[in-house]
């Protein structure tokens, strides 16, 4: 059934309606494309769900040793103000010999700032680790601990054992105003 | 596709002689699961799971669609939704506690249908496509399962969701974008709430097609049976209608007394109180675990609390978190390849000392971690979830293979009758079928089929 007229051009089996076939697939492909294209990024978070996305906290109020709880991009935010001997303590611990090595000054920025602030959020899986509220256990560490797989983090929130890998995230935040963080 | 001997459907009236011709549907029927079909005349009860798994999809996707003619997927009212179909609805509690239970019995049949499995190495040639599909059905089960619990919008709905996403976030680079997309945010929120919903609408009939293949690919050889010999004449054979569709309906039948048992006396047996308390994307509750039937993945996940470094260097390799995830996934990707990892080519457990043995192990193994995956994560549960992890792949990549180079298999009988008639008039005085020999037998077997065991497909 070979048609004729086609292979008539050439002998080495290249074809003039190859090129329609080249154009055509790639025509369809690059459509097919850009469809897929919106189908996946409709997944990707909404704008509403972006534009929550700076939180201000008051942190007038909070007492040295005291930690609050706010909500930043839908999960919870741990700010507190931790005492002087807290600090002092934390600054012995050898920061290199811990798994993901911060310092005292990275965690909390340069100067005299006390206040910390973290996400509760267990860089393993994701549960809000106990130890910020009143009364709930602080872990081997005297900081937080993850119940549901059981996380250890220090007072400042560095990964001290357990299956987490880095210690709790610290988001950017600068002052608005004397009394109130902007986190975000 | 059948064997030569198959009744062939002939239509009688002139009303299915007209259909015949137009769609012959009937005829597929009567082909598939009607008297067209013979299937080995000794299958025991662990054959009846797989028509139970066919009845427990259906169940889930009827119960499925009413309920979700109640349903709304909005963070806002889902909770209150599914208190509303309890209180409100005609018979909602009724198809509330139906669906949820239904589903764990879905999985409980399937969990007998996969171990029927392992135990009849029903995963062997010529039936490694059976399986491969089954391995896919069971992957897709667990997605549409996981989708499923957090619709309630629960406590465990909301942090299961949560972890189990988190899991994404393991996967070196790409992972945090990833699990960002996925959730649609960066904790699990309305956009969550309603592509699961979505999903969860749709994967039962992606199941579905699933399992249509899989029948096809099994209709190709037929069943196997608990000798592992394959059929190889008539007498080794009835026709499925009406022998075993009596037989699926009685145990239907006495399968469903027990899960109305569940359904009225203890729809909450297998659930989580905390699932009746709405989400609090604030609060961990004490405890998260997921459903039962996910237990062992999720012992498996939470044993590696370590990570993986070069020893004396403490250079980390593999965080401990991503080898969690990986062992997860791998311990059910690994069926996969298991018609390649045991290479014994007797088929039936019951005539494999050595692997009867380590079988029995091995079930003991998964009990453990069924019940560990349920266990908090403290001493001594870790230690024991390390110790039945490592055990589940050494089963499976180590103890496997060896004992299908080193067993020797008990004699097979020659045919199913006479497995079952104890005698066997072409058995030409070898009554043994290979005897002394298993050698012999064990070379005749998969892959060369020259003793015409398998019949070709049609
Ligand atoms: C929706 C889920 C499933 C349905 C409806 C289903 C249905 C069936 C049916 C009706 C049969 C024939 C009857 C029997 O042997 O019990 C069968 C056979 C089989 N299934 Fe499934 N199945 C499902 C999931 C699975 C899974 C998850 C696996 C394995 C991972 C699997 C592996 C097999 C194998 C290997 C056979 C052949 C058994 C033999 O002939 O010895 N199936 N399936
Ligand atoms: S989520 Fe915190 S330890 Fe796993």
């Amino acid at each position: 059934m070979a048609s004729t007229a086609e292979d008539a051009g050439t002998q080495e089996g290249v074809r003039r309606r190859d090129w329609i076939h080249i154009a055509a697939i790639s025509t369809a492909g690059v459509g097919g494309a850009s469809v897929l294209f919106p189908l996946i990024s409709q997944m990707a978070p909404t704008a509403d769900v972006l534009a929550a996305s700076t939180t201000d906290v008051d942190v007038s109020s909070i007492q040295p040793g005291q930690s609050i709880k706010a909500v930043f991009r839908d999960q919870p935010l741990f700010v507190t103000r931790l005492t002087p001997e807290a600090i002092a303590e934390a600054k012995e611990v050898d920061a290199s010999s811990l798994r993901d090595p911060q310092t005292v000054e990275e965690r909390l920025g340069e100067g005299d700032n006390d206040i910390l602030v973290q996400l509760g959020v267990c860089t393993h899986l994701g549960c809000v680790p106990l130890g910020a509220g009143e009364g709930e256990s602080k872990g081997d560490f005297n900081g937080y601990f993850c119940p549901c797989h059981g996380s250890h983090y220090d007072s400042i929130g560095r990964i001290r054992k357990g299956p987490a890998p880095s210690n709790l995230a610290v988001p950017e935040f600068e002052y608005a105003s004397e009394s109130v963080i902007r986190v975000g | 596709m059948s064997f030569a001997w198959a009744n062939s459907y002939e239509p009688k009236s002139a009303f299915t002689k007209w259909i015949d011709e137009k769609l012959p549907l009937p005829r597929l029927v009567y082909n598939a699961v009607g008297a067209g079909y013979p299937v080995p005349r000794n299958l025991n009860y662990m054959w009846n799971f797989g028509v139970l798994a066919g009845f427990f999809l259906v169940f889930q996707i009827i119960t499925g669609v009413v309920l979700a003619m109640h349903y709304a997927a909005n963070t806002e009212v889902a909770f209150g939704q599914i208190e509303h179909i309890m209180r409100n609805v005609n018979y909602g509690w009724l198809l509330k506690y139906a669906h949820a239970n239904g589903a764990s019995f879905f999985f409980l049949v399937i969990y007998m249908h996969i171990f029927r499995g392992f135990y009849y190495s029903s995963y062997k040639a010529p039936r490694e496509m059976i399986w491969l599909l089954g391995v896919v059905i069971f992957l897709l089960m667990m997605a549409t399962a996981f989708m499923g619990y957090v619709l309630p919008w629960g406590q465990m709905s909301f942090w299961g969701a949560k972890v189990i996403t988190g899991l994404f976030g393991a996967i070196p680079v790409v992972g945090e974008p990833l699990q960002v997309w996925l959730v649609g945010g960066y904790a699990p929120n309305d956009s969550t709430l309603n592509r699961f919903f979505s999903l969860h609408f749709l994967l039962p009939f992606v199941i579905a097609g699933a399992v249509i293949l899989h029948i096809w690919a099994l209709h190709i050889p037929g069943s196997s049976n608990p000798t592992g010999v394959e059929v190889k004449k008539e007498s080794d054979t009835v026709p499925f209608h009406p022998y075993y569709t009596a037989k699926d309906g009685w145990f239907l039948g006495l399968v469903l007394s027990i899960f109305a048992a569940v359904v009225f006396f203890a729809p909450n047996a297998l659930g989580h109180a905390e699932n009746w308390i709405e989400a609090n994307p604030l609060s961990t509750p004490a405890l998260i675990v997921p459903e039962w039937y996910f237990y062992p993945f999720y012992a498996i996940l939470r044993a590696f609390t370590g990570d993986l470094t070069i020893p004396f260097t403490g250079i980390v390799l593999i965080e401990a978190k991503l080898l969690g995830v990986i062992a997860m996934f791998g311990s059910i990707l690994l069926w996969f390849f298991l018609p390649w990892l045991d290479k014994s080519p007797v088929r039936s457990g019951s005539y494999r000392p050595l692997f009867r043995i380590f079988f029995w192990i091995f079930v003991v193994d998964m009990a453990a971690l069924f019940y560990l995956g349920g266990a908090h994560a403290e001493e001594p549960y870790i230690l024991l979830s390390q110790i039945a992890t490592g055990w589940y792949f050494m089963h499976f990549l180590v103890i496997l293979p060896i004992i299908s180079q080193i067993e020797v298999p008990k004699a097979l009988p020659f045919s199913i009758t006479q497995a079952v008639l104890g005698s066997d008039d072409d058995a030409h005085g070898s009554k043994s079928g290979g005897g002394d020999k298993p050698e012999k037998v064990a070379g005749a077997l998969p892959g060369h089929d020259d003793d015409g065991s398998l019949q070709p497909a049609e």
